[in-house]
């Protein structure tokens, strides 16, 4: 019965979504204010019908309901309750009802916070919106329903599959999927002012802050998606430009590209149409990589080709909406205006070649990550395209980029003068030249790379620095007051900013400096490595809810001082004749992270005795997850800048003295509290 | 104080070394382990879904490392041990793809991608900058140059 009640929310949800995605369209073509003013009630009532169908399955899933084909296939009745919700989007069609709800989240948002939006906008971005979420409505019903009966009933689900019974399954997806969907804001906001021919300066301002936010969580998803693979693979790394990873980090980059890019469309209305082709490509990259990961087309072309229906599909969804909308690109882009005009040394001009750099990157990765299939494809031969690939071509593309940050906040809108910079740069160019030979030693190790990696860290933090110090020269009173006037947005750069650095210092660190060993140890042996000392003190049998599981005790410590017992496990989970999974026990800090895991035993008749043990020091490693929480928390800081909350008669105030402060040739000395977004350029 | 934390050291030092020995290193050469995880780390498994050689633990993984190690053992170079790995599996297994044909288009790819980039900015900037210079009303000529082409015979 609630599989069926499910099953029908879809199909009431899809018409509802056919309903969005055609008459508000229409009404704001032709101006029918009727039509348009549908848009919102019937996104709404969407997302009542998507959010009853998602909690049908997560009924179906809590009550063990194993006549769900899907809820048979990946969940168990001794799988904890947690982990039977999470496993709601542990297989293909629970993810694609995941993706549903979330863009019905996002929908829903919309409605919410656009209330100053002009109407026909707004229905324009419904409209879009519906459309997408008719496609994917309808790849679910066609060729993945999650909730297709199964006849005979099995006695028991086959259980989800162990390496995700976790709780980065719980967060990863979702926070991901949050970034994804939310790129579609901005895409739907890009198809509405080609539509309408409205691309200006106001257009850039209502997409950013959405931009911003889906960039945010696309950033922790993809932090937590590195986490999770730390602890659970078991050999300690962090990225591996795997293909699904690699699906989640192109639409990052050109969501970065387009944050950018916004900014300069938004303050000076230039770009207008480069930006509106970065929304575009950034959700067609988010599509992409929903379809990479889920048709199955990444473990091999020929999974792909067992089941045509639903790579038919994606194939002409893809073509269709990156093919209408280019179409639309194409057509309606010429009629843009060019906005203000700038020089070739400009912090327009930077903030573009940034642009190129990151998009760029965006192109390698995607090459990287269709070249093996397409040779595949074309029966040119098998190719596998690694890190040892990516670590070569992407380095040589990201330091110039990093290098670029450091300057262009610090150049002037319009035209930036050569000599000034240069003034402004001498000193943090000093540190960071110093930092780059120095630090290296004092980490233990001087090699081009190190020292490559501490300069590049050391430029964005004391180009950081400067940048402040500038700023808060044009204003007057104390330097709290001072502080305080700069608008969270500042903040949320600098700090964006700032994170970046905190990455490059902790990636740096942990592929110069990470140590391994692998020792075989019987009990009361001790392991030294990197000044501690690990002694394993025996194994123990754990009963887990739905798995059975060996659990090691090792005693650290360092100079005598005990530091941690550690306890990695080898678990079997009973549902599942899956080989083993080995829980990596982890002890961090913030200067390094000790990482045992079990491997085999040495005399597999004797799992008491001896066992084979693997043993990580990751000095740093933690400052690239906190690099990315930091990066997220600028962008946080972001979204909460005063001006996107002003009303409407401020705004305009504020966009005048955009006007005012781009056209005197001195900027404003001191801008009252009142317009905290009017200083535009940061120097005097 | 100071003291206290001596004789800790002095008392855990004397168990260790009462109750435990320093296990042996899985590899009886350590330094020739560390080369082997070098090299097993270019090579993938050929069954597992994506890990290297070096990280995977499945059968043939751990023969293939026990192969490598035996040759490096006998001496043999990494290009020798490549040739052994590309006999048997192909391209397949290698991470760092090598550059041939096939490939020009994955290695020369980003960085024709990036050149291109930065001179299609460049002009697109220059062009813009020209436009913007020039005043708003305009002979016909100065907006189309393409009509005053240097040919000296005008198509008609």
């Amino acid at each position: 019965m609630v599989p069926e009640l499910g099953h029908f929310a879809l199909i009431l949800a899809l018409l509802l979504a056919l309903v969005q995605g055609s008459l508000p369209l229409i009404g704001a073509a032709r101006g029918i204010a009727g039509l348009t003013a549908i848009a919102r009630p019937v996104a709404q009532g969407q997302f009542v019908f998507v959010v009853i169908a998602f909690g049908c399955l997560a009924y179906s899933f809590l009550n063990n309901d194993f006549s769900v084909a899907y809820v048979a296939e990946n969940s168990n009745s001794a799988l904890p309750w947690y982990y039977r919700f999470t496993a709601v989007w542990g297989g293909h069609e629970g993810s694609l009802l995941l993706w549903v709800t979330i863009l019905n989240i996002w929908m829903v948002a919309v409605t919410v916070f656009s209330r100053r939006l002009p109407e026909a906008i707004l229905a324009r971005v419904l409209g879009v919106m519906g459309l997408i979420s008719v496609g994917f409505l309808l790849f679910m019903l066609l060729t993945s329903d999650p909730f297709d009966r199964l006849s005979p009933v099995p006695p028991n689900g086959r259980d989800l599959n162990p390496l995700l019974q976790d709780p980065g399954m719980t967060s990863h997806p979702p926070m991901l999927y949050m970034g994804y969907v939310g790129f579609s804001v901005a895409f739907a906001f890009s198809i509405a002012a080609l539509l309408s021919g409205r691309l200006d300066a106001a257009w850039a301002r209502w997409t950013r802050p959405w931009t911003t936010v889906a960039w945010m969580f696309l950033t922790i998803g993809i932090m937590l998606g590195s986490g999770w693979a730390y602890y659970v693979l078991g050999w300690g790394g962090w990225w591996f430009w795997d293909s699904v990873e690699n699906a989640s980090f192109m639409p990052w980059l050109v969501g970065t590209a387009l944050m950018h890019s916004l900014v300069v469309t938004e303050k000076r209305g230039a770009f207008k149409s480069w930006t509106v082709l970065l929304a575009i490509f950034a959700f067609s990259l988010s599509l992409l990589g929903t379809f990479l990961v889920r048709s199955g087309v990444l473990t091999s072309v020929h999974a792909f080709a067992t089941d045509p229906k639903r790579g038919l599909f994606i194939l002409v969804f893809l073509a269709i909406v990156i093919g209408t909308s280019l179409t639309l690109f194409a057509w309606r882009a010429p009629k843009v205006g060019l906005g203000g005009s700038f020089k070739l040394i400009s912090r327009e001009a930077f903030l573009l070649s940034n642009n190129v750099l990151l998009t760029v990157a965006a192109a390698t990765v995607l090459l990287g990550t269709l070249y093996p299939l397409l040779l595949d494809a074309l029966n040119l031969g098998k190719i596998s395209v690694g890190p040892p690939y990516f670590n070569s071509v992407f380095v040589p593309l990201m330091a110039p980029a990093l290098f670029l940050m450091g300057i262009g906040p610090l150049a002037r809108w319009k035209e930036a003068k050569l000599p000034d910079l240069k003034v402004r740069l001498r000193w943090a160019f000093g540190v960071s030249v110093v930092v780059a030979l120095v630090l290296p030693f004092v980490a233990g190790e001087w090699t081009p790379l190190i020292a490559l990696g501490f300069l590049l860290a050391a430029w964005i933090v004391s180009t950081t620095v400067v940048n402040l110090r500038y700023r808060l020269r044009q204003f007057d009173g104390s330097l709290w007051s001072r502080l305080k006037r700069q608008p969270r947005s500042y903040y949320g750069m600098l700090l964006a900013h700032f994170g970046v650095a905190v990455f490059v210092v902790g990636v740096t660190m942990v592929k110069s400096f990470e140590s391994e060993k692998d020792v075989k140890m019987n009990v009361g042996d001790v392991a030294t490595i990197g000044g501690y000392v690990f002694r394993f003190d025996g194994v123990s049998e754990v009963q887990g809810p739905n798995y059975q599981a060996l659990r090691g005790t090792i005693t650290v410590s360092k100079n005598g001082a005990p530091v941690a017992v550690m306890h990695p496990e080898k678990r079997a989970y009973t549902a599942r004749d899956d080989s083993p999974t080995t829980e990596a026990a982890i002890r961090g800090s913030i200067t390094r992270d000790l990482y045992v895991a079990m491997g085999e035993p040495i005399d597999s008749t004797n799992l008491m005795g001896a066992w084979a043990i693997r043993i990580h020091i990751k000095p740093f490693v933690r400052w690239i997850w906190a690099g990315c929480i930091i990066m997220a928390i600028g962008g946080l800081l972001a979204v909460f800048d005063r001006r996107y909350r002003l009303p409407l008669r401020v705004s305009e105030n504020e966009a005048a003295a955009d006007t005012a402060s781009i056209m005197a040739t001195r900027p404003i000395a001191a801008p009252t509290a009142a317009q905290p977004g009017a200083l535009k350029s940061p120097h005097p | 104080m100071k003291y206290r934390w001596l004789i800790v050291a002095v008392l855990f030092a004397a168990s260790v070394a009462a109750f435990g020995k320093e296990a042996e290193p899985l590899a009886d050469d350590p330094a020739l382990e560390a080369r082997t995880t070098e090299v097993a780390s270019e090579y993938r498994c050929p069954v597992c879904q994506n890990m290297t050689i070096a990280d995977s633990q499945a059968g043939v993984s751990v023969d293939l490392k026990n192969e490598i190690r035996k040759q490096l053992q006998q001496g043999a170079s990494e290009d020798q041990i490549k040739q052994y790995m590309l006999q048997r599996y192909g391209d397949f297994v290698l991470y760092n793809p090598p550059v041939k044909m096939t490939t020009w288009l994955l290695w020369f790819g980003p960085f024709l991608l990036m050149l291109s980039g930065l001179v299609v900015l460049f002009y697109t900037l220059a062009k813009r900058n020209r436009i913007m210079r020039s005043p708003p009303i305009e002979s016909p000529s100065a907006l189309n140059p393409e009509t005053f082409s240097s040919d000296p015979n005008p198509r008609l």
